[in-house]
């Protein structure tokens, strides 16, 4: 008796849970957001929602899409491939989104990105730059350059502005942004004229790095190309400083974090990152969206994250705005369409391969402050 | 030349933290058997109560011997109290269960503690305060002797020292000894064995705290998961020197540390990790006590 009671529960509870996710508002967009807001770079996925939830609270503010107002469902994916995969298949068939903005991190973003294809809904990449995540189909685009171009930026900043011939490099082996990041440097470099005296590799999540810095300090590079993220970033170039290295690091987008300094201390000063965008742009859209930031969240600055994601979720809110009827499949059309987008990171046009063509900065590190030392254009 | 001196001093230097954890895990399998997977997450705990300690009384750009012996004082006291409270409640209600029941409340513990660290400190990584002047010392070969490494050996050789003396020149550690080998006889001879189990905890994850404060000090990023990994490393350290041995744990320890470092430097990091459960399986297979462990003959 008592088992036939909980399987009526449970018959009534499925059937209650069948109800409610059929009954679909009609008068909101549901867009959907996975992210990594807690675990070990738990700021990208927080500055990315900062910026995704400004652009949304202003497009609503000003009376939504159409008449309908943005609702978005934000998960957390801890940073981890796997969760990533599962949290985006939960955003499609659970809560029915019509469209996704996600992940920072290519890895993330790649794991995630078939589940995306399969059941066909447009997903687009803020900011993961590794080249292989919008060839894994139509339905996924980015609008941030890729990692050729950064690898690529680095390489020639490196040779022109810093006549650096003379260079190491330090790759996180389980991560393919950096990895696909040193490789292109490495290239490029070379062809520049100079050369690599050392390729060494770590682990994200490491914490000593002394090993591979002893064989760095004895090849005497001029630079340290260090494409990781910035907590392992940080830890280095303390370690780096202490072994008595004096030669600058370098790296990529992966560095856009306060931590970076707040781990780093004065060690990381006066190195070298490429980056979306720069906070010390003149440019007036740039110190409009900053201005507009630093309100509504107490003054904080806007790193290049919170760009994008603002910059993201403005093109698919563009996007949706241009269609008659919106379904899955015509947004992504329409996403396809973008052209000289006026964007906070830049102008933004999204090409064959549904990457955004568009140029970098260069910034230095200065504690807190990232100073702009020049703009590389593709 | 210069390269391998560097990574000897290196290797030491991380060695010694391994073998400050790895003493918690053996202590408490001398005197219970069990492992307390829960003790790396007692060493996040030291950790996180240094840095808000730091943080409150403003100690977070003051380094200085005085500040490294308050942090370590906060990290000891705060450990304790949580290795005693995990004993007290989750371990004691459990002494006559079958081990297996006991090993999994370890597990359950542990992840309590980490995931519970994630909601109430955050799971961003906090940059943990600067304790010690970076200043170099002497040097040997024209090599840098760091101050960082020379606390690190310093705080880690008087702790074992004082542990040393602890389990055979004083009363209590011969209790405890007298425990390890048969805790019904020795409570019937009046030895008061909760007691005495109660502060093996309180002296392993006193270790524990001093531990974190000492890799806090050298890798200033801390996060709730920071024990998973080090913590693995400590009890493969643990098992390699053999388990239930006290100096088996520190040389466990130092072999752990220096290998890792010079499999990174010549070989890659990709077998980092590798390593540590690579010598982990070789050693059950080949010598199961450990290096130092006695074979005990099981009683049916």
């Amino acid at each position: 008796m008592k088992r036939n009671i909980f399987a009526g529960a449970l018959t009534i509870l499925t059937a209650i849970s069948l109800m409610t996710s059929c009954t679909k508002k009609t008068d909101e967009l549901v867009i959907g957001e996975y992210g990594s807001l807690t675990g070990n770079d738990a700021t990208f996925g927080q500055s990315t929602h900062k910026g995704i939830q400004m652009a949304i609270d202003e497009i609503n503010a000003a009376g939504g899409i159409k008449g309908k107002k943005i609702k978005l469902i934000t998960y957390d994916d801890q940073g981890k491939p796997d969760e990533a995969a599962s949290v985006v298949k939960r955003l499609i068939t659970q809560d029915k989104v019509i469209a996704i903005i996600g992940e920072v991190a290519s890895g993330r973003t790649m794991a995630a990105a078939p589940i995306a294809q399969q059941y066909k809904i447009p997903m687009i990449s803020p900011s993961s730059t590794n080249p292989e995540v919008t060839k894994k189909g139509d339905y996924i685009f980015r609008i941030c350059f890729i990692d050729p171009f950064q690898g690529y930026v680095a390489a020639k900043f490196a040779t022109e502005n810093l006549k650096f011939k003379k260079a190491a490099i330090l790759r996180d082996i389980k991560n393919d942004y950096s990895v696909g990041l040193a490789d292109v440097f490495a290239a490029e470099f070379k062809k520049m004229g100079g050369t690599i005296v050392l390729d060494q590799s770590y682990q994200g999540n490491d914490l000593d790095f002394n090993a591979q810095l002893t064989q760095v300090k004895s090849k005497n590079p001029d630079v340290i190309f260090v494409p990781g993220y910035y907590t392992e970033v940080g830890l280095i170039a303390l370690q780096a400083r202490k072994l008595g290295i004096n030669a600058p690091l370098l790296g990529g987008d992966g560095w856009d974090s306060d931590k970076l300094n707040e781990i780093g201390k004065e060690a990381i000063n006066g190195s070298y990152f490429s980056n979306h965008y720069t906070s010390e742009s003149t440019d007036p859209v740039v110190q409009d969206f900053i201005k507009r930031f630093k309100e509504k969240y107490s003054g904080e600055v806007a790193d290049g994250l919170a760009a994008l994601g603002y910059d993201a979720m403005k093109i698919l809110a563009q996007s949706i705005e241009r269609l008659t009827e919106v379904t899955p499949e015509n947004i992504k059309n329409e996403i396809a369409k973008t052209t000289d987008f006026p964007g906070v990171t830049g102008k933004i046009t999204i090409n064959g391969e549904r990457n955004a063509v568009k140029s970098a900065v260069i910034v230095q590190v200065d504690n807190e402050k990232r100073k702009y030392i020049t703009t590389v254009n593709p | 030349m210069q390269d391998l001196i560097q990574h000897i001093i290196n290797g030491v230097s991380l060695g010694s933290i391994y073998a400050l954890i790895a003493l918690g895990y053996t202590m408490v399998y001398g005197i219970l058997q069990m492992i307390n997977f829960a003790h790396s997450d007692v060493y996040m705990v030291g950790a996180f109560a240094a840095y808000f300690v730091a943080r409150w009384f403003g100690l977070n750009n003051s380094p200085g011997v005085g500040t490294l012996i308050t942090l370590l004082i906060v990290s000891i006291a705060a450990c304790s109290l949580l290795g005693l409270a995990i004993e007290r409640f989750a371990y004691r209600p459990l002494r006559r269960a079958p081990k297996l029941n006991i090993l999994i409340t370890a597990i359950g513990v542990s992840l309590f503690l980490q995931f519970s660290g994630q909601l109430i400190f955050g799971a961003d990584p906090k940059v943990f305060p600067n304790v010690i002047e970076d200043a170099t010392l002497f040097y040997i070969m024209e090599v840098p002797v760091k101050s960082f490494d020379i606390a690190i050996l310093g705080v880690s050789v008087c702790a074992m020292a004082i542990l040393h003396y602890l389990i055979y020149y004083t009363k209590l550690g011969m209790a405890m000894r007298a425990v390890s080998v048969n805790g019904p006889v020795a409570s019937m001879l009046g030895v008061n064995v909760n007691r005495v189990i109660g502060f093996t905890f309180v002296v392993g994850s006193s270790l524990a705290g001093i531990g974190s404060i000492l890799v806090g000090m050298k890798y200033p990023k801390i996060e709730p998961l920071m024990g998973t990994m080090i913590g693995l490393k400590a009890f493969v350290a643990a098992v390699l020197g053999g388990i239930g041995s006290v100096p088996g744990a520190v040389l466990g320890g130092v072999i752990m540390g220096l290998s890792e470092e010079m499999v990174v430097a010549y070989l890659s990091s990709t077998y980092r990790d590798a390593l540590a459960f690579g010598i982990l399986i070789v050693i059950l297979i080949f010598r199961p006590a450990g290096l130092l462990g006695k074979y005990t003959i099981e009683k049916v």
